[in-house]
């Protein structure tokens, strides 16, 4: 065993693609001699060739479009994102085409794409650098959307990824790219679509995903030690499709749920999770589901950005608004009118 | 439709200097299209502005290794390209400028400590860019180009006969925001004038890679854009051509598009290795190409410059940056609070409960470390 960062398996995943499927292409900015701004091709071109990685010109509809017209060839594109926000110019080829091709076509034309996305804050990253974009993803049809938070899930999530018939919008936590863990690799967790019960708990499930995963695991810590609460972490890995049968087993158990996304909160993915959890689970809870995200604020900028991410504080004062002592919690209970 | 001789660039990029600093005939094509050798007193204060630009430049470059500033993108050995064409702006017009253009912004007489901000990180757009008539640094690239083009028109609309300056990278131009940006501009006959710095490279991505292009100047053409281009290290033709394109756009007959060759002579940016992707046999060659070394040669040789006033610029120059150190050197104070005020106009009824919730925490915390000193 040695420690294997989440970049480092990220890299070796395309590698061992590439190698083993000759219709996989990389496509993307700086793929090449660079190996990506975060360096996840590095050493691709070298190794494989300019045919098989390739840096194309700068334009991500582009990317994208080209994309589709290679998978109607029968091709497995996985191209990259340079960042978050520079994915919005290919949005149109991604819902309008990527997504519904295979619908249009009655299956004729399946999009087995990958887009590689690396995404959120907490990089000290300056404008455009830190979205949390998988919101605008999980709300089209037709697209899945992945999000491992360990080393071991992004060398097998993105060998599924790749492997997969179906479009996946692969989202890497840029925050995550340097976490090590001890794996030997090629390694396997599970298909796309099952989430991980991270931690074990009795009193309350923390549901989450990517980049607030190690967030949700220190918060657990903390409570334990300083607050006698046994929390449970559920981390989602893939957030389309949705794996309702682990997050519903860990809430009935914990009868406590609060959803944790670092994307602002409204009407994103936490909204979804917190909607299916008091759908499934509204007899077994003990309290309302609450959720802890990111502001609605457009990302902020480097010095502020600790503001507006969840933080382990937001993470426990929230657990304790969860009725423990069957106090209601008067958050959102109507003001008193003063004289 | 105008006739394509119009619209096609010099065969050659524009050059008045050549790098040894002396006087060359930039050609037939290029003195019937106007570009001469601009008055002293003009490549005076060409040169004045990009040896300050390029102590700010370094002294921002020193500040990013300091960790003063979240990143940094040099616009070093492109000073001829950040100076000429803004000083040859009039006040009513308007620039909109990319994160590689800070020295631009320095030369149009913004405060550089607001010019850092974006990359600092206390806020996003750290000038007004109303006071200024600049738009913010652009970084989703290409974008501004529309931007530019809908300025322009509206400055027009206005009865005002401002242009709207789109500076915009080589690796840009191969986004679909650049050529909507060019068409836009031609079909509402908008006075936008488009100057591309090529500097060769898209982080590492060699312009090779972006075009089969004979040259990016020849992308006008196919929009009915009249195009140039230029030497980009060539204060004297980076001057002279600008104005002809502001002239040109100004007096109603539509964009330009000027391609300047230039280089990047540091990586991307200071988070980039460009060892991975150039060689520095190939940056040493750029380094005979200087812009300020040729300026100041033509300068000293002419007679209209002396190692006095050379002093008294860089005395000059070692001030604004020493003044930036000092500066840049006090932590910003950030109000966490602001997060809240410009997200709209009014808030949402949601954003004010946020609101609620940081100024608590805020509170308590002030409460805790008072409570701690206290003690
Ligand atoms: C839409 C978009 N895609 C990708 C990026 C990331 N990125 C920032 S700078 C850059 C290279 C731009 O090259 P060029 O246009 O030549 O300008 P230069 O940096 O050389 O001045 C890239 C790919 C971005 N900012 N915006
Ligand atoms: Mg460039």
């Amino acid at each position: 065993m040695s420690p294997t960062t989440y970049a480092k398996a990220l890299n070796t995943a395309l590698r061992d693609a590439l190698t083993e499927d000759p219709d996989v292409l990389v496509l993307g900015e700086d793929v090449g001699a660079l190996g990506g701004v975060f360096r996840i091709t590095d050493g691709l071109t070298r190794d494989f060739g300019e045919d098989r990685c390739v840096d194309t010109p700068l334009a991500e509809a582009g990317i994208a479009g080209f994309a589709v017209g290679l998978a109607m060839q029968g091709f497995r594109p996985v191209v990259e994102m340079q960042f978050d926000a520079f994915g919005y110019p290919a949005f149109e080829q991604v819902v309008s085409h990527i997504a519904k091709m295979r619908n249009r076509t009655r299956s004729a034309l399946p999009m087995p794409i990958t887009i590689r996305i690396p995404y959120a804050g907490g990089i000290g990253g300056v404008e455009h650098h830190c979205d949390s974009s998988e919101g605008y993803y999980v709300h089209t049809p037709g697209l899945h959307v992945v999000t491992p938070a360990t080393p071991a899930d992004a060398y097998s999530l993105l060998r599924e990824a790749i492997a997969s018939d179906d479009p996946v919008v692969f989202m890497e936590p840029k925050s995550q790219y340097y976490a090590k863990a001890e794996l030997e690799l090629p390694t396997r967790t599970e298909p796309i679509g099952q989430a991980a019960v991270r931690r074990e708990g009795a009193d309350v499930t923390l549901v989450t995903y990517g980049p607030q995963v190690a967030a949700a695991l220190k918060a657990a810590e903390v409570a334990a030690a300083e607050e006698d609460w046994d929390v449970e972490v559920v981390d989602l890995r893939s957030l389309v499709p949705f794996d309702d049968a682990t997050v519903e087993a860990s809430v009935r158990k914990t009868g406590r749920a609060v959803v944790l996304a670092e994307a602002q909160g409204f009407a994103g993915m936490g909204a979804e999770i917190a909607a299916r959890v008091q759908e499934r689970c509204f007899h077994s809870l003990a309290a309302p589901v609450l959720r802890v995200t990111g502001l609605d604020i457009p990302y902020p900028p480097p010095k502020l950005e600790h503001t507006h991410l969840p933080g382990i504080d937001r993470i426990l004062d929230t657990i304790a608004r969860l009725q423990w002592d069957d106090e209601p919690d008067l958050t959102h209970a109507p003001q008193e009118v003063s004289a | 439709m105008s006739d394509i001789t119009e619209l096609l660039p010099c065969p050659e990029p524009v050059q008045l200097l050549a790098a040894d600093g002396s006087a060359v005939d930039p050609g037939e094509q290029a003195r019937a299209r106007g570009y001469a050798m601009p008055a002293p007193e003009d490549l005076l204060a060409v040169w004045r502005g990009m040896v300050v630009g390029r102590r700010f430049d370094a002294q921002a470059t020193a500040l990013t290794k300091q960790g003063r500033l979240a990143v940094y993108p040099s616009s070093r050995g492109q000073d001829a390209c950040q100076v000429a064409p803004v000083l040859a702006l009039d006040e009513q017009d308007w620039l909109f400028p990319t994160y590689r253009d800070s020295m631009a912004l320095v030369t149009h007489g913004i405060d550089p400590v607001e010019v850092l901000t974006l990359l600092r990180g206390d806020w996003h757009c750290g000038y007004d860019p109303r006071a200024t008539r600049t738009a913010p640094q652009c970084t989703p690239l290409a974008t501004q180009a529309v931007h530019a083009a809908g300025a322009a028109h509206g400055l027009t609309r206005r009865g005002t006969d401002g242009i709207a300056l789109c500076l915009i990278g080589d690796g840009a131009t191969s986004e679909g925001d650049f050529h909507e940006g060019l068409n836009f501009a031609a079909v509402f006959e908008a006075p936008a004038v488009f100057l591309v710095q090529n500097n060769k490279y898209a982080i590492s991505v060699p312009l090779a890679k972006q075009t089969k292009a004979p040259a990016l100047a020849y992308k006008g053409v196919g929009y009915g854009v009249r195009s140039e281009q230029v030497d980009g290290n060539d204060p004297a033709a980076m001057l002279a051509v600008m104005r002809e394109a502001y002239a040109h756009a100004r007096s109603g007959h539509g964009p330009v598009l000027v391609e300047a060759h230039t280089y990047r002579m540091e990586a991307h940016t200071n988070a980039d290795d460009a060892t991975r992707y150039r060689t520095a046999d190939e940056v040493d060659e750029w380094t005979g190409q200087d812009p300020i070394v040729r300026l100041q040669a033509y300068l000293v040789q002419q007679g209209h410059l002396d190692d006095h006033r050379i002093q008294e610029v860089r005395d000059e120059a070692d001030d604004l940056a020493a003044d930036l150190r000092t500066r840049m050197n006090a932590e910003p104070t950030v109000e966490p609070l602001e997060l809240f005020d410009h997200v709209y106009d009014r808030p949402t009824p949601q954003l004010l409960e946020q609101r609620e919730m940081v100024r608590s925490e805020l509170d308590s915390h002030v409460t805790q470390q008072e409570m701690e000193s206290a003690r």
